[in-house]
C-alpha cells in the first residue's frame, strides 16, 4: 500500500512577544491510502496546526510534508491551492461555506475550479445524497447548522479527492445531528475510497479509524 | 510516493476567465446593492466632467459653425484712429463688399421723457449684417434698417423706459424715432448687451449727432462679404501688413471665433476641475467602502484558495466586480451627464452668443465611461491587492490576520495615483504644469485635512470626555469602533462643506471691496469727454445741486513714435522684436499732475512734479507698460501728440492698482507740458443717491450731449449681477461634490449597517431600550458632521485668508453664512441620513441578526 500523506520531522514555531513558541515539534507519521486516521489530543496540542500543515495552507519550519508524492515544501502557494483542488477536500467545524453562494453553487465551485463541465449535475447528485435535494438554492444563512455541515459535505466530495481533511467537524452540532453528519462522512468515504484525516475530541469517534495519532504539547504521544 | 506520477508544477488551474466572470456576478449579487452604492459615489462625478466637456464641444461647434454669423461678416477691418488716406486707400482695395460701422459710447436721451443711460451707438450701413439678421420688434423694422431715418433700439432698454417703436430718441445733437427694438443681433451675449445696450442708428446720421470730436473713443469696422469659397488666409497674408501699417487690424470670422471659444474653454477648464473635484470624493468614498468589503471578503477568499483557486483567481473575482462598477458608474454618470448638460443653456445662457444645436460627440462619453473604470480600479487597487495577501490558512484560524502590502508597494502605487490623477487633470486643462500644480495642490489639501482630522479624532481619544452620560460617551466611542470609516467621512464631509465655504467666504471679500469703496468719499459718477471750454460750465452744473467736483482731470491722447532708438515702424516690421505689440499701436490716454494719488506707490526712479522747459520731458510710467516695452528709468520714448512729436523720458515707474475705482493712468507727464495740446477733461463726482445721480445726468445731457457719462453704482449693480451668474453656475458644479459627500456618506452608514445591526442587538440584549440605542447612533452622527463640516468651515477660513493677503490683497471679514447656515444645515444633513439609515438597525429582530452570516 502506498502512503498519500508522508509527514516527516515537522517543526513549527510561532513568534510570541520576543519569543518563539514551538506548536509543533518533531512529528513524524504517514497515512496510507483508503485508510482513516484520527488526530486526537487536549485543546492547544496543535491538532489544528497538524492539520493546517498537511493540508499546506501553512508552511512548517523544519521537515517535510509529502502529500500525494508532492513535496509540499517545494510548491508555492498556488502550486499547494492546486494540488488541494485535485487532492484533497475539507470540513470545517464552522462549515466555511461561501456566504454568497448558493448550496449549490457552493458544491459546484471545486470542480468548476477545474474547469470541469457538468459540475452543476454533480453538485445536484450529491446534494441529493446528503438528503438537500430540496434546498439547493438556499443560501448558508437560511440553513441550518446541520444542514450547513451537510453542504460542506457534499462539497469536499465534489472534486473527488484521494484525500479529505476534517476538522472537528461535529464541534459546532449537537450531538444527535453530529452523529448524523459523522455517519453520512463515514457512509461517502467508504464509498468514494478516499483516505480521512480527521481532528476530533471524540474518542468514539477516533476510536472508528484504522489509526489514531495522539498529540500532546505538540509531541506525538506513544 | 509512486502510484502519484504526476508533477503538479505542470498542471495547469483550468478555470476559464468565464468562470471568474461567473463567481464575480454570483458573489456580487448578493451584495449588489452595496455595490451599487460604491458605483453612485463616482456616477455624480463623472456626470459632471461629462457634462461639461459634452456641454463644451456642443458650444465649440456651435460657435466655429456660426462663425459667420457671430461677425456678419467674412473678415473685417477694424481702427480706434480716424481712417486717414492710407487706410481708406487700402480699404478700396480689399476684396468683397464693404459695409462701415462707427461705434462709440454716448448718453441716450429723450426729447420728450426723462431718464438718460449710457449706450454704444452703432452707425450701421445698411445691408450689414451680410450673414445672420437681426431679431427686432416688429419683426420688419431689422430688414429694413437704414431704408429710412430709424434706429433700433436695445429692447431692455425699451423696456426699461417703457419706450414703443416711434417714440423718439436723443443722441448728441441728433433725434430720431425708433423703428424697432433690438432684440439679437450677431454676436450679441444677453450679458453683454446689459453691460453696453446697443442703439443702431444709420450709418449716413453719425454725423448728425456731433460726437465724433478730437479725444472721442471711436471705433471704426469695416465689414467684408466675399464669394463662397475665397481664400480668406490668402487675403490676410496678403494684406495685414499694409492695415498694421495705417494703425487697422484685419480679423478673419474664424479667428473670432476661434479667441471666442478659447475663451469659454479657459472657463470650462475652471469649472471641469470643479467636477474632477467631486470625482474624486467619490473615489475616496470607494477606496474606503472596497477597503472594508475587502476586509469583509477575507473569509470568503480564504476559502477560495483553500478549495484550490490561486492567489489571481482569487483577486480578479473582487477585480472585477469593481471594473465592473466602475463601468455601471461610468455608464449611468456618462447618460446623467449627457442629460445634465441639456440644463446648462438655462445656467449659463444669458453668456452664449449663440443659439445651440445639439449634436453628440463621442470623446466625453468615451472618457466618462473611461474614467468610470479607470478610476474605481486605480483607487480600489490597494484594498483589492491585500486579497492576494490573505492565506488560506484563516479557513482553520477566522481570527488569522493577514500579512500586510509592504510599504514600498503602498507607495508605488500611490505615486501611480498622483501620476493618473496628474494625466487626467492634463487631459482636462490642456496645461501639463498647471495640472501637476493643481493635483499637488490637492495632494496637500487631502493631506492637510487627513492629518488635521486623524489629529481631532486623537485627541478625541485621549481626553475621552469619561465624564459624559452614557449616550454621549457610546455616540463618541461609535466612532472609533473596528472597521469604521470616520476618517473618509470626515475628509468627504470637510471638502464638500470646505468647497462651499470657501465660496462663500470670496464672494464676500469680494462685495465688502465694493462696500468699502462706497464707505470712502469716491466719485461714483464720471463725466468723460468734457471740453475744456465746458469744464467751468459743467461745474456750474454740478455745484447747485449740492454736489462737488471731486476731479478734474485732463486727458491728451497720444501714440508711441519712438522707443529707445528705434522708431514704432521698423519694431513694427522686426519679428524678432520681444516687447508686446499691443504698445505700438495703443492710443494713450495720458494726463499731467505734479503728484502721486492713492492708488499708485512709486517703485523706481524719481518722481517729476514740474518740468525745466528744456530737454526731453520727464514722464511717469505704470510697471506693466514699462514691461510691455521693455524700457526702464532713463530710457526715451518719443510721443505723437496729435501731431507733434514730443521727446520724453522715462523719469519713474509706479505701481497701480488698477483694481480700484479710480482713474488711472499707464502714462503721466508733469504739468507745464500738455496744457496747449487739444485735450478732453474728466470730472467725477458723488451722487449721494441713484435719484439725485439721474437729476444731474439729466441736466448735463441736456446742457452738454457730447458728454458721456458713467454711472458707477449702475455700473457694479451689472458686474455684481453677472458675478452672481457666475457664482451660481460654480455653485451648481461645487453642488455636486457635496452630494458626492452624501452618496459617500450613505455608502458607509450601508456598509457599517451589519455591524451596527450587531451593536444594537447586543446593547438591547443588555436591556438598552430601542430609543436609547437610537440616540447613541444619533449622537454618533452628530459628531461626525459637527467634525467634519467643522473642519470644513474652518480650513475655507484659512484658505480664503491665504487669498486675501497673497492675491487679493484684501481686509477679510468672515461672512456668518458657513458658520450660521452651511455648518449647521451639514450637520443635521449628515444626522438625517444617518437616522434614516439607523431605523432598520432598531427594528430588526435579534434572532435574524444572529443568524447571518456577513453579507
Ligand atoms: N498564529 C499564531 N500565533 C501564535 N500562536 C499560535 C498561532 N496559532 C496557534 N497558536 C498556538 O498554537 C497552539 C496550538 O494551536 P492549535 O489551534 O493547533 O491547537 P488545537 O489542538 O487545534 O486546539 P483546539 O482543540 O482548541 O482546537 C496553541 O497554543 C495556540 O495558541
Ligand atoms: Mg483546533
Amino acid at each position: 500500500m502506498s502512503k498519500i500523506l508522508n509527514v516527516d520531522q515537522l517543526r513549527k514555531t510561532y513568534p510570541s512577544g520576543d519569543q518563539e513558541l514551538t506548536v509543533l515539534e518533531d512529528i513524524s507519521f504517514a497515512v496510507e491510502t483508503g485508510t482513516t486516521f484520527a488526530i486526537v489530543g487536549p485543546s492547544g496540542s496543535g491538532k489544528t496546526t497538524l492539520l493546517g500543515l498537511c493540508a499546506g495552507l501553512d508552511k512548517p519550519d523544519e521537515g517535510r510534508v509529502a502529500l500525494c508524492g508532492e513535496d509540499l515544501t517545494l510548491l508555492d502557494e498556488d502550486q499547494r491551492a492546486l494540488l488541494r483542488n485535485r487532492e484533497v477536500g475539507f470540513i470545517f467545524q464552522n462549515f466555511q461555506l461561501l456566504p454568497t453562494l448558493t448550496a449549490l453553487e457552493n458544491v459546484s465551485l471545486p470542480l468548476e475550479l477545474r474547469g470541469e463541465s457538468g459540475a452543476a449535475d454533480t453538485a445536484r447528485t450529491l446534494l441529493s445524497k446528503v438528503g438537500l435535494a430540496d434546498r439547493l438554492h438556499h443560501y448558508p444563512s437560511q440553513l441550518s447548522g446541520g444542514e450547513q455541515q451537510r453542504v460542506a459535505l457534499a462539497r469536499a466530495f465534489a472534486n473527488r479527492p484521494s484525500l479529505l481533511f476534517a476538522d472537528e467537524p461535529t464541534g459546532n452540532l449537537d450531538d444527535e445531528t453530529g452523529s448524523r453528519v459523522v455517519e453520512l462522512l463515514f457512509d461517502l468515504n467508504q464509498e468514494a475510497g478516499t483516505t480521512l484525516v480527521i481532528v476530533t475530541h471524540d474518542m468514539d469517534l477516533a476510536r472508528r479509524c484504522h489509526q489514531i495519532l495522539k498529540l500532546k504539547g505538540g509531541r506525538v504521544q506513544v | 510516493m509512486d502510484g502519484y506520477p504526476q508533477n503538479i508544477s505542470k498542471v495547469k488551474n483550468r478555470a476559464s476567465v468565464g468562470w471568474l466572470f461567473r463567481m464575480a456576478w454570483r458573489d456580487g449579487r448578493a451584495s449588489l446593492r452595496r455595490l451599487l452604492l460604491f458605483m453612485s459615489s463616482i456616477v455624480l462625478g463623472i456626470a459632471a466632467l461629462v457634462a461639461i466637456q459634452h456641454f463644451g464641444l456642443t458650444l465649440e461647434a456651435n460657435i466655429s459653425g456660426q462663425s459667420r454669423e457671430l461677425m456678419g461678416a467674412d473678415y473685417l477691418v477694424d481702427t480706434d484712429a480716424t481712417p486717414g488716406p492710407e487706410l481708406l486707400d487700402t480699404l478700396a482695395q480689399l476684396p468683397g463688399v464693404m459695409k462701415r460701422e462707427v461705434n462709440f459710447a454716448s448718453m441716450l436721451s429723450f426729447p420728450d421723457r426723462s431718464g438718460t443711460r449710457l449706450v454704444r451707438i452703432r452707425g450701421v450701413e445698411s445691408g450689414f449684417p451680410f450673414y445672420g439678421s437681426l431679431v427686432t420688434e416688429p419683426a420688419g423694422a431689422g430688414m429694413q434698417f437704414g431704408a429710412s431715418r430709424g434706429a433700433l433700439v436695445d429692447a431692455t432698454v425699451m423696456t426699461q423706459y417703457a419706450l414703443e417703436p416711434g417714440d423718439s430718441i436723443r443722441i448728441g445733437r441728433l433725434t430720431l424715432p425708433i423703428s424697432g427694438s433690438l432684440v439679437d443681433a450677431p454676436g450679441n451675449t444677453q450679458v453683454s448687451t446689459s453691460v453696453a445696450p446697443a442703439i443702431w442708428i444709420p450709418y449716413p446720421l453719425v454725423e448728425a449727432t456731433g460726437l465724433i470730436q478730437v479725444g472721442s473713443r471711436v471705433e471704426y469696422n469695416f465689414y467684408f462679404q466675399v464669394p463662397p469659397g475665397t481664400e480668406l488666409d490668402a487675403i490676410y497674408e496678403r494684406w495685414d501688413p499694409s492695415l498694421d501699417n495705417a494703425q487697422a487690424d484685419m480679423d478673419l470670422h474664424t479667428d473670432t471665433s476661434a479667441r471666442l471659444g478659447r475663451r469659454f474653454n479657459n472657463v470650462g477648464r475652471f469649472l471641469k476641475l470643479v467636477g474632477f473635484i467631486a470625482l474624486l470624493l467619490g473615489c475616496l468614498g470607494i477606496a474606503s467602502s472596497v477597503h472594508i468589503y475587502m476586509r469583509e471578503k477575507r473569509a470568503s477568499i480564504a476559502i477560495l484558495k483553500c478549495l484550490g483557486a490561486s492567489r489571481r483567481q482569487s483577486m480578479l473575482i473582487f477585480l472585477i466586480q469593481i471594473a465592473g462598477i466602475g463601468l455601471a458608474g461610468g455608464l449611468v454618470g456618462t447618460l446623467l451627464g449627457l442629460g445634465l448638460q441639456a440644463v446648462f443653456p438655462l445656467l449659463v445662457g444669458e453668456f452664449l452668443p449663440v443659439t445651440l444645436q445639439w449634436g453628440l460627440h463621442w470623446e466625453p462619453l468615451v472618457l466618462g465611461v473611461l474614467l468610470g473604470i479607470g478610476m474605481a480600479l486605480l483607487f480600489g487597487i490597494l484594498p483589492l491587492l491585500s486579497g492576494w495577501f490573505v492565506s488560506p490558512l484563516a479557513v482553520l484560524r477566522v481570527n488569522l490576520k493577514p500579512t500586510g502590502i509592504s510599504k514600498r508597494v503602498t507607495a508605488a502605487i500611490l505615486l501611480l495615483i498622483l501620476f493618473v490623477l496628474w494625466g487626467v487633470t492634463s487631459l482636462l486643462l490642456e496645461r501639463p504644469l498647471r495640472a501637476l500644480w493643481f493635483v499637488l495642490g490637492l495632494a496637500v489639501v487631502f493631506l492637510v485635512l487627513t492629518l488635521i482630522a486623524w489629529g481631532i479624532m486623537r485627541g478625541i481619544r485621549k481626553f475621552f470626555p469619561t465624564g459624559w452620560g452614557f449616550e454621549a460617551r457610546q455616540g463618541l466611542q461609535n466612532l472609533f469602533r473596528p472597521n469604521n470609516q470616520t476618517l473618509v467621512l470626515v475628509l468627504a464631509i470637510g471638502i464638500g462643506t470646505f468647497l462651499i465655504s470657501t465660496l462663500y467666504f470670496t464672494q464676500d471679500m469680494l462685495l465688502a471691496r465694493a462696500q468699502l469703496e462706497d464707505a470712502r468719499p469716491t466719485a461714483n459718477l464720471i463725466l468723460l469727454d468734457v471740453q475744456p471750454e465746458q469744464t467751468e460750465a459743467v461745474a456750474g452744473v454740478i455745484r447747485p445741486t449740492g454736489m462737488e467736483v471731486l476731479e478734474d482731470i485732463p486727458i491728451v491722447t497720444m501714440r508711441l513714435l519712438r522707443i529707445k532708438d528705434r522708431t514704432v515702424e521698423a519694431l513694427r516690421a522686426d519679428t524678432t522684436a520681444t516687447l508686446n505689440r499691443w504698445i505700438l499701436s495703443h492710443e494713450f490716454r495720458v494726463t499731467y499732475r505734479d503728484s502721486l494719488i492713492p492708488s499708485e506707490i512709486l517703485r523706481e526712479g524719481e518722481w517729476a512734479s514740474s518740468y525745466s522747459g528744456q530737454g526731453p520731458v520727464p514722464i511717469s510710467l505704470s510697471d506693466n507698460v514699462a514691461r510691455d516695452a521693455q524700457v526702464g528709468v532713463g530710457d526715451t520714448l518719443v510721443f505723437n501728440v496729435q501731431g507733434v512729436p514730443m521727446e520724453t523720458f522715462v523719469s519713474s515707474i509706479r505701481e497701480v492698482d488698477w483694481g480700484r475705482m479710480q482713474l488711472n493712468f499707464s502714462v503721466v507727464f508733469p504739468p507745464g507740458v500738455l496744457e496747449e495740446a487739444p485735450r478732453f477733461h474728466v470730472i467725477t463726482t458723488q451722487a449721494s443717491d441713484a435719484e439725485r445721480s439721474a437729476r444731474l445726468q439729466q441736466a448735463l445731457v441736456r446742457s452738454f450731449p457730447n458728454i458721456t457719462v458713467l454711472d458707477i453704482r449702475q455700473l457694479l449693480g451689472v458686474v455684481g449681477d453677472i458675478l452672481n451668474k457666475i457664482s451660481w453656475v460654480i455653485r451648481f458644479m461645487a453642488f455636486f461634490s457635496i452630494l458626492t459627500g452624501l452618496v459617500v456618506l450613505l455608502g458607509a452608514v450601508r456598509t457599517s449597517k451589519y455591524q451596527r445591526i450587531r451593536e444594537s442587538v447586543l446593547l438591547r440584549t443588555l436591556g438598552a431600550t430601542g430609543k436609547q440605542v437610537l440616540r447613541v447612533a444619533a449622537l454618533e452622527y452628530l459628531f461626525l458632521g459637527a467634525i467634519g463640516s467643522l473642519l470644513g468651515v474652518f480650513l475655507a477660513l484659512a484658505a480664503t485668508e491665504l487669498l486675501a493677503l497673497g492675491v487679493f490683497e484684501l481686509p477679510f471679514r468672515p461672512s456668518w453664512v458657513p458658520f450660521g447656515v452651511v455648518f449647521p444645515f451639514i450637520t443635521l444633513l449628515v444626522l438625517t441620513i444617518g437616522l434614516l439609515n439607523s431605523r432598520g438597525v432598531v427594528k430588526s429582530p435579534p434572532l435574524q441578526v444572529l443568524r447571518r452570516e456577513g453579507v
